[in-house]
C-alpha cells in the first residue's frame, strides 16, 4: 500500500492535461451558466433592450401573494397552476414503481422466454421521444384511435382524451406508464432482487413465513436503497420534465392543463422573451429539486438506520 | 401435472403485459403500411387495426419525397454522432484523471462534478442560449474578416444547400458543442476505470510508457465495455433531443429529426400513414443500436444506483 504511493502532486500536470477538455466545457456550459442564470433572475431582459437590475421582483412576482378585497391572491396564478400540474403528473411515479417491481418479481425466476419478456417490456422505454409521442397522439384520437376502439370493445364510449381539460393529464400519465414501467426501474429492481440474501429468505421460510411475509419482511427491506434511488431520480426528472410530450401532443393545453414548470419556462423565455423571469423560474425549479432531494435523503437515512 | 399448470399461471400476467406493451407498436406498424385515408376510417375489430391488411411500402418512400426528410436525417446523424464522439472522448480523458492519477484535491473536485448532475438543464439552458446567440457578434469584434454570422452554402451557385453558420443560431457548432461534455459520462467511466487493476499502470510505467500511451493504448481498450455503454446512452439521448435544437435553429436546413417530425405533423396532420412511417424511420437507428449493445445498456443502467 505505502510502497506504491507517490508523492502527492507528481501527477498533477498530466492530470490537468487530461482534465482540460472536459473542464473547459464544464466551466463554459455548466458552472458559468449556473451563476449567470442566477444573476439573470434578478434582471428584466427581453434580449433587445439592455437588461435592467430589478432585485427580488421576479421572485416576488412569481411566488408572492397580494391582498385583494376577496382575500389573498397569487401574483402569478399561472405559476401555481403549472406547479400543480407538475405535481399531479408526479402522482403516477409510485404507481409506475409498483408496476416495475411487480414485473421484476414476475421475471425473477427460472422461466422460459424470460429474455424475450424482458426485451418486450424494455422496448417502449428506449423508444421514447417525439416519434412515440406522435404515435400516442394518434392512439388518443377520439374517432379512429386505438384507445377508444379498445374501450368500445368493453362497451365504454371513450372521451376526446387530449382536448378535454380533465382527461389530458391522465392520458399523458398513462402514456408515461407505458414508457417507463418496463424500463430502467424494472431493470434496477431485477438487479437488486438477485442480491436479496438467499439465506434470509430460506430462514424466513423455515420459520413458516408465507410468500407475502417473506416479501414484506425480507425482500422489501433489502430493496430499500434501490427504491429510494428510483424515487429520487423520478422526482428529479418529473419536476423538470413534461415539456417534450406536452409540446408534441397538446401544446400545453387544453387551457394549460398539461403545461408543466418546464413548459412554462420555455413559454416565458422563447415566446415572451422574458429572460429574467424565465431564469427565476429555472432557479425556483432548481431549489425545489434540491430541497425535495435533501428532504428525501434525510428521511431515508433515518429510515435505514 | 399440478406443477406445470401452476407454471402456466405464472406466464399469464407476463403474456398480458407483453401484449399491452406491444399493442401500440403493432398499431404503429400497421398504420405505416396502410393505404392513404385508411387510418381515418372507424374500424370494427381491434385486429384490423393492429395487423397490417395492406403492405404499402411506398409510404416509407413517400416520406422522403414530401419533406426534406433526408436533410433532417443527415442532420440528426451528424449532430448525434459528433456529440457522442465528443462526449465519450472528453469523459474518458477526465475519468482517467479522476480514477488513475494521484493529485491533490482530486476527490473534492470530483464531488463538485457530481453535484452538478443535480442542476436542471433548464438552469443552464437560458445562459447557453444567450451566449450562443451573441457569439457571432463577439467574435466579429475580434476577427471581423471571418464574418462569423454569415450563412454558408455548399457550393457557390444560386440555391445551393445551406450548411449553416460557423457559430450562433442555425449552426452545427451550437447544436453539437454544448452537448459534448457530461458529468454523468465522467462518473460512469470513472467507476469503470476504478475497477481495472492498479498493477497495469505500474508495469507500463516501468516499461517507459508515457501517460498518453498508457491511456490510449492500455486503459481505453480495457474500458471498452464502459465506453460502449456511454456511447449508446449518449447517442440515444442526442438522437431524441428536442428542446435545444428547437430553440437554437430557425432554418429548415438545420432541423434535426424530432423537429422535422414535428413540422411534418403540422403540415400533414391527418396523413397518419405517413406520420407513422416517418416515426418508424426515426426509431430505426435506436432499435438497431439497442439490439447490438443490449448487454452494455443494461450494465450502464445499474452503475451508480447501488454501488453509489
Amino acid at each position: 500500500m505505502s510502497g506504491r504511493r507517490k508523492p502527492a502532486g507528481r501527477e498533477f500536470w498530466p492530470a490537468m492535461a487530461f482534465l482540460l477538455p472536459n473542464m473547459l466545457g464544464f466551466l463554459a456550459f455548466t458552472a458559468g451558466p449556473v451563476l449567470t442564470s442566477l444573476g439573470l433572475s434578478f434582471t428584466s431582459w427581453d434580449l433587445l433592450t439592455p437588461s435592467r437590475w430589478v432585485g427580488w421582483s421576479n421572485f416576488v412576482n412569481l411566488l408572492g401573494f397580494h391582498a385583494t378585497p376577496q382575500g389573498w391572491e397569487a401574483n402569478d396564478p399561472a405559476f401555481w397552476k403549472y406547479l400543480g400540474n407538475t405535481f399531479f403528473l408526479l402522482l403516477s411515479l409510485p404507481v409506475n414503481m409498483a408496476g416495475a417491481l411487480g414485473l421484476a418479481l414476475l421475471l425473477n425466476r427460472k422461466l422460459r422466454f424470460v429474455h424475450g419478456y424482458r426485451l418486450v417490456f424494455f422496448l417502449p422505454s428506449i423508444l421514447s421521444g417525439v416519434a412515440i409521442f406522435t404515435l400516442w397522439k394518434f392512439i388518443y384520437q377520439p374517432d379512429y384511435g386505438l384507445m377508444n376502439a379498445l374501450l368500445a370493445k368493453i362497451g365504454i364510449q371513450g372521451p376526446a382524451w387530449l382536448t378535454m381539460p380533465h382527461m389530458a393529464k391522465p392520458a399523458l400519465m398513462l402514456m408515461g406508464s407505458w414508457m417507463t414501467v418496463g424500463g430502467t426501474s424494472m431493470i434496477l429492481y431485477l438487479a437488486a432482487l438477485q442480491n436479496v440474501p438467499a439465506e434470509l429468505l430460506e430462514a424466513a421460510r423455515i420459520d413458516g413465513a408465507g410468500r407475502w411475509a417473506q416479501f414484506r419482511h425480507v425482500t422489501w427491506p433489502s430493496l430499500a436503497p434501490v427504491t429510494f434511488f428510483i424515487f429520487t431520480m423520478g422526482l428529479i426528472h418529473g419536476l423538470q420534465g413534461g415539456f417534450d410530450a406536452a409540446y408534441v401532443m397538446t401544446n400545453g393545453g387544453p387551457s394549460g392543463a398539461t403545461t408543466t414548470l418546464g413548459y412554462y419556462l420555455y413559454l416565458k423565455a422563447y415566446t415572451f422573451f422574458e429572460m429574467g423571469y424565465a431564469a427565476a423560474i429555472a432557479w425556483t425549479m432548481f431549489l425545489l429539486v434540491l430541497g425535495l432531494t435533501l428532504l428525501n435523503w434525510k428521511r431515508s437515512e433515518r429510515g435505514l438506520a | 401435472m399440478k406443477r406445470s399448470s401452476w407454471k402456466w399461471a405464472w406466464h399469464l400476467p407476463l403474456v398480458l403485459a407483453s401484449v399491452t406493451f406491444l399493442l401500440p407498436l403493432a398499431f404503429m406498424i400497421a398504420t405505416a403500411l396502410a393505404e392513404p385515408g385508411e387510418a381515418l376510417k372507424p374500424v370494427e375489430s381491434i385486429s384490423a387495426m393492429v395487423v397490417p391488411r395492406t403492405w404499402r411500402w411506398e409510404n416509407f418512400i413517400e416520406v422522403w419525397r414530401i419533406v426534406p426528410f433526408l436533410r433532417y436525417y443527415v442532420n440528426s446523424l451528424v449532430v448525434a454522432g459528433a456529440i457522442t464522439v465528443g462526449q465519450v472522448f472528453t469523459s474518458a480523458c477526465a475519468a482517467y484523471a479522476f480514477s488513475r492519477l494521484q493529485w491533490p484535491g482530486r476527490d473534492r473536485l470530483f464531488l463538485a462534478y457530481l453535484a452538478t448532475m443535480m442542476v436542471p438543464g433548464a438552469v443552464t439552458m437560458i445562459p447557453n442560449f444567450v451566449v450562443m446567440r451573441m457569439l457571432p457578434e463577439w467574435l466579429d469584434q475580434l476577427l471581423p474578416f471571418v464574418q462569423w454570422g454569415e450563412p454558408r452554402f455548399l457550393g457557390l451557385r444560386e440555391g445551393a444547400p445551406m450548411v449553416g453558420r460557423l457559430v450562433g443560431l442555425d449552426s452545427y457548432f451550437t447544436l453539437i458543442v454544448p452537448g459534448m461534455f457530461s458529468a454523468y459520462g465522467t462518473f460512469l467511466l470513472r467507476q469503470f476505470m476504478l475497477g481495472l487493476p492498479r498493477e497495469i499502470d505500474e508495469a507500463a510505467k516501468i516499461d517507459g510508457c508515457g501517460y498518453w500511451r498508457l491511456f490510449s493504448g492500455i486503459i481505453l481498450p480495457l474500458s471498452l465495455p464502459g465506453l460502449a455503454t456511454l456511447t449508446i446512452f449518449t447517442f440515444m439521448g442526442a438522437w431524441s433531443s428536442l428542446l435545444w435544437p428547437l430553440v437554437t435553429t430557425n432554418s429548415d436546413a438545420l432541423r434535426t429529426l424530432p423537429l422535422g417530425l414535428q413540422a411534418f405533423q403540422g403540415q400533414y396532420g391527418t396523413e397518419w400513414h405517413l406520420m407513422m412511417a416517418a416515426a418508424l424511420l426515426m426509431l430505426l437507428p435506436i432499435v438497431v443500436i439497442f439490439l447490438i449493445g443490449q448487454k452494455y445498456f443494461v450494465q450502464g443502467l445499474t452503475v451508480g444506483s447501488v454501488k453509489g
